[in-house]
């Protein structure tokens, strides 16, 4: 992995005296005050991250945090007031117009809310739109759009206008229209927030596999907790112009950095972000499988429970015991458990979402037993925490 | 009056102003004379007295192309079906030797000729059945009037001067789209003192810039019909919705590609109701043009007047809604076919 996009100090402030208001936020002053003062929104404070190649980055802030602000000077629809944007080491906010019209036609390419995509043409001829500006040839600029449209399963519309698709189906063609320059580097902003919740969630999904395909560098724009902690590897959280929070979905989610982000996250379904060993606890007591069943027994009276796990000597999972089975066991004078062995029982990975487990967790006799990918036990997981696991709104840490 | 508030000569200035124009510019104004005089009479000449032979083969091969296209669209067989074309050939070719034969036996007439000439512009304008026969007729009525050539005259006079206006007010409008301050500051009272001085006051500048004539009264025209143009050009380029501008941008196009391939596209049908409105203006302009020697229906409806013959008044009025409504519906055929809706 290596840094593909760099921002450091980035401000963009919107006024009659931007310079001046500038030195005011340098300073510390707060947006209002700017404001008030001199007439200047401050748009983006003093924004610096990295993101790097391959990686979905997500930017995620209320309307008006100054998330689609930041996304614009990236690429420098919008410039920036101060600050610089470095790709692959090269300064984008000190390129001349001809270099950065090369970064945008090779490097770099957006998406956006409400699609942009060009009326007067067709779904095809919007696709190789980007092509056709760089001179590529009729032919070959047709078979790379007809390809790329394939990709994002618009495959049969090529010839349609934009305004007789459906609003899932115009994004796909902005996502074509994007992909079909092969870009490094892919700005999404608020990419899926006009499409209803259905078709969002399918298009959510399909740019996951796509991204499978593609490995591209993506920022995303998205004011949608749940969409950036479904999309992001990691996320860097907006707040009035300045980003208060990076990290990766689950540090935001069990670390918020101040209230506000505590406050945003407070609602989310956590089951559906938060994996298995989160709800895991320690296997109170478990048999390995030279032991006898009075062993057993006595675990299990310890610890209350009605089934044991047995794993072997190097703590690999064998199955399950019953206390009711061990204890005609041990009336029988057998010393091993293995007879009674049981393994009807559900197994899963420390990273398997909480929310996946759900419809294991309401048919199991026993708890789920957590192991990894050598079978060795780590945790259980009792039937009552995956169900507190999705309703709780406090995660582990702040209960 | 009271003394407090001094006389302002306006009028006067101005006045001083057009005798400096024109003793400092004239042989720009004689230059522009020369070529706006030929350019009608050319118009005029051509639509009066185009020769036979030029002009049969042109309708042949125009009415030979609409059956192939006809046949082409009615069959939809793709590119491979050979037969529209050859059909288009064979009504060609018999178009031409119909023709052919009545110029022989004596009975062809350049006026005949031109009204079907207008006929198949209209089709191909609107491609309306409807509209192609209201032309036919409108003009074979014009013709039996007896003011054919005085329409011909007003149609060559509104066609250079709205031509011209267009070639002027297009790039102004792009102009002022693409530079707010100079369209929100200069244009637009520019065009709003163009569009609301009266008409007739145009007429005096132009008859002592260009004399009596059609000249004068084509530059009076030009002025007068400009303005809507301009503003919907101006418009029509602001109203492409914002994200599609960013979008064209973020893809790396140029200024020339985005206005060329984005801007003016989409603000086609806008830019098109524009020119509408420019011939429309052209058309009523030539008539008050009249006054200051330009030809055509305008000058039918002026001698009308001043017979107070209501008989021919009415006859020239007439021919005049004729022809805007061929104008009117033809180019707005074209903006309702254009792309970008």
């Amino acid at each position: 992995m290596s840094t593909h996009l760099e921002v450091k100090n980035l401000y963009k402030i919107f006024g009659p005296s931007p310079l001046k208001a500038l030195k005011m936020s340098q300073e510390g002053k707060t947006k209002e005050e700017i404001l008030k003062e001199t007439g200047n929104t401050v748009g983006v404070k003093d924004a610096s991250f990295a993101v790097e190649k391959g990686e979905t980055f997500v930017v995620m802030g209320l309307s008006g945090s100054g998330k689609s602000t930041l996304i614009r000077n990236l690429n420098r629809l919008q410039d920036p007031t101060s600050g610089t944007v470095e790709f692959d080491g090269k300064n984008i906010v000190e390129m001349s117009e001809e270099e950065l019209r090369y970064v945008r036609r090779k490097h770099m390419s957006m998406v956006f809310q409400n699609f942009g995509l060009f009326p007067h043409r067709s779904v095809v001829d919007n696709v190789s739109y980007g092509l056709e500006i760089q001179g590529v040839p009729y032919q070959e600029r047709r078979e790379r759009a007809y390809e790329s449209l394939k990709l994002v399963g618009l495959k049969g519309y090529e010839e349609s206008k934009p305004s007789e698709l459906s609003g899932g189906m115009q994004q796909r063609v902005g996502l074509a229209r994007a992909l079909v320059l092969d870009p490094d580097i892919l700005l999404m902003d608020e990419a899926f927030s006009a499409l209803d919740p259905l078709i969002k969630r399918q298009m959510q999904d399909e740019l996951l596999d796509l991204q499978e395909k593609v490995q591209k560098t993506i920022v995303f724009i998205t004011h949608d907790l749940d969409e950036a902690l479904k999309l992001g590897d990691r996320i860097a959280v907006m707040y009035e112009g300045e980003i208060v929070q990076i990290g990766t979905p689950e540090q935001i989610l069990t670390e918020p950095a101040n209230d506000y982000v505590r406050n945003f996250v407070e609602n989310v379904d956590r089951s559906k972000v938060l994996p298995a060993e989160n709800i895991m606890t320690k296997p109170l007591a478990v048999v390995e499988s030279k032991e006898g069943p009075k062993a057993a027994i006595r675990k299990m009276e310890r610890e209350r429970i009605s089934s044991i796990f047995v794993v072997d000597n190097k703590r690999r999972l064998q199955g399950v015991v019953d206390i009711a089975d061990v204890k005609k066991l041990a009336d029988e004078g057998n010393k091993s458990v293995k007879s009674v062995m049981k393994t009807d029982f559900h197994t899963t990975s420390p990273d398997t979402l909480i929310v996946d487990l759900l419809p294991m967790a309401s048919e199991a006799k026993y708890p789920i037993a957590v192991v990894n990918d050598d079978n060795k036990l780590l945790g259980v997981i009792v039937r009552v925490s995956v169900i507190s696991g999705i309703s709780r709104k406090g995660g582990n840490n702040d209960d | 009056m009271t003394d407090f508030i001094p006389q302002l000569p306006l009028g006067d200035w101005f006045e001083v102003l057009v005798d400096l124009a024109d003793r400092i510019f004239g042989w720009l104004f004689n230059g522009v004379n020369v070529f706006l005089r030929n350019f009608i009479g050319g118009i005029d000449d051509l639509l009066t007295g185009i020769p036979a032979i030029i002009l049969i083969p042109i309708l042949a091969i125009l009415i030979g192309l609409i059956v192939k296209s006809q046949l082409t669209k009615r069959r939809d067989n793709g590119p491979e079906d050979k037969r529209p074309l050859i059909i288009g050939g064979i009504v060609a070719a018999g178009v031409f030797a119909f023709f052919f034969i009545i110029l022989l036996v004596g009975l062809w007439e350049t006026e005949i000729g031109i009204i079907i000439f207008f006929t198949i512009l209209a089709w191909l304008a609107a491609g309306r059945i409807t509209l192609t026969v209201l032309t036919a007729l409108g003009l074979l009525l014009i013709y039996s009037m007896g003011l054919w050539e005085s329409a011909i005259a007003t149609i060559a006079l509104v066609l250079v001067s709205s031509l011209m206006a267009l070639i002027i007010g297009i790039p102004v409008g792009i102009l002022a789209a693409k530079k707010a301050s100079f369209g929100d500051n200069i244009v637009r009272p520019v065009l709003d003192f163009m569009q609301t001085m009266p008409a007739f006051v145009y007429l005096i500048p132009a008859i002592i810039l260009f004399q009596r004539g059609n000249v004068a009264g084509s530059i009076a025209t030009i002025i007068f019909a400009m303005p809507p143009v301009v503003r919907l050009t101006n418009l029509g380029i602001r109203q492409v919705p914002g994200d599609v501008m960013e979008a064209a941008k973020s893809l790396g196009s140029t200024g020339k590609q985005l206005l060329l391939k984005i801007q003016l596209p989409i603000a086609l049908p806008t830019i098109l109701a524009g020119i509408n409105q420019t011939i429309m203006l052209a058309l009523s302009m030539v008539v008050i043009a009249s006054m200051i020697g330009a030809g055509g229906l305008g000058y039918d409806v002026r001698s009308a007047l001043s017979r107070v013959d209501i008989a021919y008044g009415f006859e020239a009025g007439v021919a005049v809604v004729i022809l805007a409504m061929i104008i009117d519906r033809m180019t707005q055929a074209l903006g309702d076919k254009a792309p970008g809706q």
